[in-house]
């Protein structure tokens, strides 16, 4: 009976009833009807005056104020990815490249930062407000740039873009590589010849092909080293960018694996690496490996340096700086280019004399990598 | 008595104006007031967003981005009417797109039979992702909030595994994606002086009216609320609640399949590791900002992109953009506060009338009723 009552009651007092199940906020159907009209003639209306109004896209004017700009060369973009640039590692070192390029060369660099979670537009839209502004080279740090760089590189066929981790196409597009699967093998050696446990630990960001090269090549380098180190792998994040820009995930793994006995720690996880760092300085005897910058020189973290055996220094640095050097010299350098062990792309770190004790054995895995002795796998 | 319901009305018109004015001016007070304390000028940065807003360009590429926005918030807004908290939208679009990817590039039908192949599956692998949740709250009573939090990890889980070369994924450098769409597959676009609309739009718009429709003019839509007000009350008019809970989740997660369709059909034509995430939960904030009503979303969903759109811009202006995460939670608190206080200010006001009205009658002065109600009921 209960339904047919409520129904009928519902249908003779409308509005009260609706009143009582609804409560006060949507109260009266022919006021949210009236709303809803209301709202919808203030969109339109809004929508209809914004496009009379402004028939300009911004590339349009941006046009004109290049017109009647004073000057010529309005400087470099840097795009950076997650993390931003003081992540002490990967962003940072594309910073420094840029920081110098400002220094010696006198160029304007203009440094921007990605958000968390971005998608593909965000990145056009950033990439494509710095070339309007007629910055060049522009630069994309980080694989996630590389398709957005395909697509605004089309659009301006003047500029010269850069971008670091991946190696799109285009005419006016520069891809720099790094061998980072070289570096991390003479990572692995070190790990090997240093740990006491006999159990050594990697930590990657995420689980993208670029950061399973570091993997690989640690791995190697710790299995050829000594086979019977167990090498503990973890990652933060399987496909999320997060993982670059979370240094309390990458502290929580440390600490799990220095439960385990790990003794030494190499991370390759940007502004995260600091999370574990900072754990693996908590333990006497522990270890940790940097990676991308020379951690052990990184102001942020002095406090941990006693604690950072070498880091893997990627030359992001000098890579960006070239390109803006050569774009300053009139140069538009285009394809790609991988930066291997041989020509100092990559290499280990000695700052803090850690590893002068075993400085022999690395300079001999060092070569025989350079003369192609040692293949390092760059796929785990 | 008519006169009164007229007054009590046309005050419903007053506090639904009064509320958005409210958050807006405190909104703007708010956010004025923290850039002003970090030393930033906030009134040239609303120039230079509303400038850089306007544009031609920056219009399509804001309605671009509320697409998925929109449908973010309909699936959220679903079980917001019932009470339901659906976390899990994030998991549910990523599942959805990625397989809708899957077999999107798997086929190669012609694209009238191929699109609607794609958008079914996305929506039937989001039906059933949000359906587990469903199930068990309707079976078990387990709280949805927590079941779909944790589908939330799983979906990142199950994609990762199967998101890897050999699996159903193939590899471009750095990417690792499903195969693309073939070309035939993707959605069509509306071209304007500028980029183009992505027409996916239009499934947006649909979403939205059938949202409205079903919800607001439907007895599923009345049933559906009613559980969402009382169960008990809903239960003794004869509406099942179990049903209801199950077919409130299931085209909540339908709808959430939707959500990755504009990335996938005119964007990325496939799945890889660099689709966007985290859409969900924007979608949690918008439906709040739009207080579940179809057209109020559809603005809160403009609004979030004009901020994104013009944050990048003031990045560039010098400003630091973690300044528009900042405005965007100060909307969403603003609004949620405002309409709070407006509702109870309202309520207070309407218990104060209908009691002098009352009083009056009671002392033979006031106007005789001819109905037959209770006076009692007005207040209800």
């Amino acid at each position: 009976m209960g339904r047919r009552l409520f129904y009928a009651r519902y249908d003779r007092r409308n509005g009260a009833v609706r009143g009582a199940f609804d409560g006060p906020p949507m109260e009266g159907i022919a006021l949210l009807r009236r709303v809803s009209r209301l709202l919808a003639t203030v969109a339109i209306s809004a929508t209809l005056a914004l496009t009379a109004a402004c028939g300009e896209s911004s590339t349009e004017s941006n046009d004109n104020d290049n017109g009647s700009g004073n000057n010529e060369q309005p400087g470099v973009g840097i795009a950076f990815d997650v993390g931003g640039r003081d992540d002490h590692s990967f962003n940072e070192s594309a910073a420094r490249g840029g920081d110098r390029a400002e220094e010696e060369l006198g160029v304007h660099i203009d440094y921007q930062t990605a958000r968390n979670g971005e998608a593909d537009a965000d990145r056009v839209q950033r990439l494509t407000a710095m070339a309007q502004a007629g910055y060049n080279p522009v630069i994309g740090v980080g694989y996630l740039y590389g398709s957005a760089i395909e697509q605004v590189a089309q659009d301006f066929p003047d500029t010269t873009f850069g971008v670091v981790d991946s190696a799109p196409e285009g005419d006016n597009v520069y891809g720099m590589t790094f061998a980072e699967h070289e570096g991390s093998y003479l990572a692995g050696v070190a790990a090997a010849l240093k740990t006491e446990s006999g159990q050594v630990g990697f930590i990657g960001g995420v689980q993208t092909p670029l950061i399973q090269k570091f993997e690989a090549g640690y791995v190697q380098g710790v299995h050829d080293t000594n086979p019977d180190i167990d090498v503990d792998v973890r990652y933060l994040y399987t496909d999320d960018d997060r993982g670059f820009s979370d240094p309390a995930r990458a502290a929580e793994q440390a600490d799990a694996m220095l439960g385990d006995g790990v003794d030494v720690i190499y991370t390759a996880a940007g502004s995260s690496g600091q999370g574990a760092i900072e754990t693996v300085a908590g333990v006497d005897g522990a270890w940790a490996i940097g990676v991308d910058s020379d951690q052990y020189q990184q102001p942020g973290l002095a406090e941990y340096q006693d604690h950072i055996l070498t880091s893997m220094v990627k030359g992001v640095d000098v890579a960006v700086y070239d390109l803006i050097e050569a774009v300053q010299n009139g140069e538009a350098p285009h394809g790609a280019h991988e930066y291997t062990l041989a020509e100092d792309g990559v290499s280990l770190a000695t700052s803090g004399g850690f590893i002068d004790d075993i400085a022999d054995r690395i300079d001999e895995a060092s070569q025989r990598i350079v003369n192609g002795d040692i293949e390092v796998q760059d796929t785990p | 008595m008519t006169t009164l319901l007229k007054r009590v009305d046309r005050e419903k018109l007053v506090l639904a104006l009064a509320a958005p004015l409210l958050a807006v001016v405190t909104a703007l007070a708010i956010t004025s007031a923290v850039m002003g304390l970090t030393g930033d000028n906030p009134f040239r940065a609303y120039q230079v967003m509303v400038d850089f807003g306007s544009k031609s360009d920056s219009q399509v590429w804001i309605i671009n981005k509320a697409i998925p926005y929109y449908l973010s918030a309909v699936a959220v807004a679903v079980g917001f009417r019932m009470n339901l908290f659906n976390i899990g939208v994030d998991g549910q679009y990523r599942v959805a797109a990625f397989f809708a990817a899957v077999v999107g590039g798997a086929l190669t039908l012609p694209g009238f039979v191929q699109i609607p192949v794609i958008i079914l599956v996305a929506m039937a692998c989001g039906a059933i992702w949000s359906g587990i949740a469903g199930y068990l709250k309707a079976t078990r009573g387990v709280s949805e909030v927590i079941t779909t939090i944790m589908l939330n990890f799983i979906a990142g889980s199950l994609i990762s595994y199967f998101l890897q070369e050999g699996r159903l994924a193939e590899r471009d450098e750095n990417i690792i994606h499903t195969p693309d769409i073939p070309d035939s597959s993707h959605f069509f676009e509306f071209s304007t002086q500028v980029q183009p609309i992505h027409g996916t739009v239009v499934i947006a718009v649909l979403a939205g009216i059938a949202y409205w429709f079903l919800l607001g003019r439907t007895r599923f839509g009345f049933d559906l609320r009613a559980v969402g007000r009382s169960q008990p009350a809903a239960e003794a008019s004869g509406v099942s609640v179990t049903r209801t809970v199950i077919t409130a989740m299931l085209l909540s997660g339908a709808v959430a399949g939707l959500v990755g369709m504009p990335t996938l059909l005119n964007e990325s034509g496939n799945y890889g590791n660099d689709f966007p995430e985290g859409i969900g939960f924007t979608g949690i904030a918008i439906a709040l900002l739009g207080r579940n009503h179809a057209v109020g979303m559809g603005l809160a969903a403009l609004l979030w992109g004009f901020l994104e759109r013009t944050g990048t811009q003031l990045e560039f202006e010098g400003y630091p953009q973690e300044i528009v995460g900042v405005m965007q939670g100060i909307i969403v608190l603003s609004v949620v506060v405002a309409y709070e206080l407006v509702r109870r200010w309202g309520l207070r006001r309407q218990q104060r009338l209908v009691g002098e009205e009352l009083a009056a009658r009671a002392a033979g002065t006031g106007p005789r009723s001819t109905d037959d109600q209770d006076p009692a009921e007005v207040s209800a």
